[in-house]
């Protein structure tokens, strides 16, 4: 719980990772993609932040456990795990090596998994086990992970559908799906969106969460977004810009309100890269600049509430305390009326 | 002997396609050295998982420019500290092209990297539209002034240059005559359509803003020699 100025925020991080990338559990890409998020994280974190490379690769738990609910302010924190075994020998953060945390301090995180397409048959079965024994609501996907020969997958690709379709069955409404920083496919777009567009029609009783809001092909998420009121924007990457480049932020909070609406923006910090406690702080203080919010108005607390927690509180079934206070969902959409996709 | 100044000129018509930046401007060269009849030039990229269809991209445009530059018979363009640098590298040198170059990797569909180039030339496009406009509309026109303008009739600046030269790409016409204010098919806009075609070009036009400012930092972080990019804008 964060509290400032009067007002109290519940604060659900919706994107937590407990990584090993340390030297006895990586391949060179292994190297490669650490020291890519090591980037991430020394380019857009104030110094006082910083870690180094090794802390960086293999951090402990109590290292975790304080960044997020001692000074962080994190009520919940959701895992999204992230396998990556063809880098990470043992993985680089699975839904096991997240479980030991989330078993420990049941009331403190959110437990999601994730499967596997290419896998097939055999895969599905393993997925339900897995449902069976961790018991989740949400799983992360992450389109461009290496398998064998496979360099990626689309999430209308059969046996994506079918999995999905399992999802339905099973209770897990929460469908997060990794557009960022990737690699492949090759002679496509990486970052296109356009398969979240696909299923988000089909699968109208799942929700899609767009990591990364879709950067950096912000149109082309704003414009799934207005049409699938399914489609939620998850802000790991696009919150650090709020120290680095705050209008830039501004300008990207402004659209999502716009093309989307308050309900379906839920704050990441995407820990280890960013660690919630300057982001929580500096998103609370934060506003829309004066010659800006002409264009786009201004930012409440009962929308920051909502961004911070309310959010995701709601797709998990999380429960409020009542002191923090709740406004209804306006689910709006600004729904503009374009004749055709204008791009 | 080429002069140094000529070759650095012309590797500034070479674009990252993505960020829409000169690559000079972007830092993403990191060596350059000019002999008597050859040029030889190394790039680098803000992480090594950057996407390889872009670094290719980069990498031939950047050839391809050098050898159009006059007394240069040889141009060698090297990939450094990338995941796909060796198969790069070996199809830079071996004039192979993107399709046999990743031709071991499964996910290479037979398409060339036209069509991929021709979406970001749009996206340029429209970025580029929409700064104009925003001047323009900042100088007092009015949506339905806009849409009523020839090209002659906006005046003259660097972000008209760059309008016009994204347009020529697109193969749309920039005589003096022709309407300012056209999709990225070259269809004009009706009066009533202008603020929603702004109101999707300022996203596209961020979109692309903001990636490049996100790579300029992390290729700072990785290389020091690089200026980073944390400024603390005036928030007013």
């Amino acid at each position: 719980m964060y509290e400032k100025d009067g007002e109290k925020y519940f604060v659900v991080d919706g994107h937590v990772h407990y990584w090993n990338a340390g030297p006895d559990n990586r391949n060179k890409y292994g190297k490669m993609f650490i020291d890519c998020f090591y980037g991430y994280h020394s380019s857009l974190s104030p110094e006082e932040y910083l870690w180094d490379e090794e802390k960086f690769a293999e951090y402990s738990e109590e290292a975790m456990m304080h960044d997020l609910f001692e000074i962080g302010y994190v009520d919940k924190a959701i895992f999204q795990p992230t396998y990556l075994l063809d880098f990470f020998p043992n993985g680089f953060n699975t839904t096991a090596q997240d479980a030991v945390l989330a078993e420990k301090y049941p009331d403190r995180f959110i437990l999601n998994s994730s499967f596997e397409p290419r896998l097939g048959e055999l895969g599905l079965a393993e997925f339900e086990e897995k449902h069976r024994r961790y018991g989740f609501k949400g799983v992360k996907l992450y389109t461009a992970e290496w398998h064998e020969d496979s360099k990626g997958w689309k999430l209308h690709d059969y046996w994506s559908r079918r999995y999905l379709e399992k999802c339905q069955e099973l209770g897990v409404t929460n469908i997060h799906v990794h557009k960022g920083p990737t690699i492949r496919p090759l002679n496509r777009d990486a970052f296109d969106v356009a398969d979240v567009d696909h299923v988000a029609t089909e699968f109208t009783d799942l929700n899609f969460i767009v990591e990364h809001v879709g950067l950096p092909r912000l149109e082309d998420f704003c414009w799934i977004g207005v049409q699938e009121p399914n489609v939620y924007g998850g802000l790991a990457v696009a919150m650090p810009f709020i120290y680095s480049r705050p209008r830039y932020f501004a300008q990207i909070i402004g659209e999502l309100l716009f093309w989307l609406d308050e309900d379906r923006i839920l704050f990441a910090s995407d820990y280890a890269i960013w660690q919630p406690k300057w982001l929580v702080e500096m998103f609370v203080d934060f506003q829309i600049p004066e010659d800006m919010q002409g264009e786009y108005g201004t930012l409440t607390p009962d929308i920051k509430r909502k961004v911070l927690g309310l959010n995701a509180a709601r797709l998990y079934d999380v429960e409020v305390p009542s002191e923090v206070p709740q406004e209804e969902p306006v689910m709006a959409g600004s729904e503009p009326e374009y004749p055709e996709r204008p791009l | 002997m080429i002069a140094e100044a000529t070759v650095l000129d012309a590797l500034s018509d070479v674009r990252d396609p993505e960020l829409d930046e000169p690559i000079t401007e972007l830092n993403f060269i990191s060596d350059l050295r000019v002999g008597e009849d050859a040029v030889d030039v190394t790039l680098r990229l803000p992480t090594p998982f950057c996407a390889p269809n872009f670094a290719y991209l980069m990498a031939h445009d950047a050839r391809e420019t050098l050898l159009s530059v006059p007394g240069v018979r040889e141009a060698r363009v090297v990939l450094e500290d990338h995941h796909t640098a060796d198969e790069i590298n070996a199809g830079m040198a071996s004039g192979l092209g993107f399709e046999n170059t990743f031709s071991s990797f499964e996910e290479s569909e037979g398409d060339d990297l036209e069509e991929l180039r021709a979406i970001f030339r749009r996206k340029a496009f429209v970025s580029r539209q929409e700064k104009l406009c925003r001047m323009l509309l900042a100088d007092g026109c009015s949506p339905a002034e806009l849409a009523g303008m020839r090209l002659d009739e906006v005046p003259r600046s660097g972000a008209k240059d760059k309008y016009l030269s994204r347009r020529a790409e697109l193969g749309l016409d920039i005589s003096a005559e022709a309407p300012f204010l056209v999709d990225p098919d070259g269809r004009e806009l009706p009066d009533d359509a202008v603020m929603q075609h702004l109101r999707f070009a300022r996203v596209t036009r961020l979109s692309i803003e903001a990636n490049a400012g996100f790579c300029r930092g992390v290729l700072a972080a990785r290389y020091k020699d690089v200026p980073g990019i944390v400024e603390k804008e005036a928030m007013l």
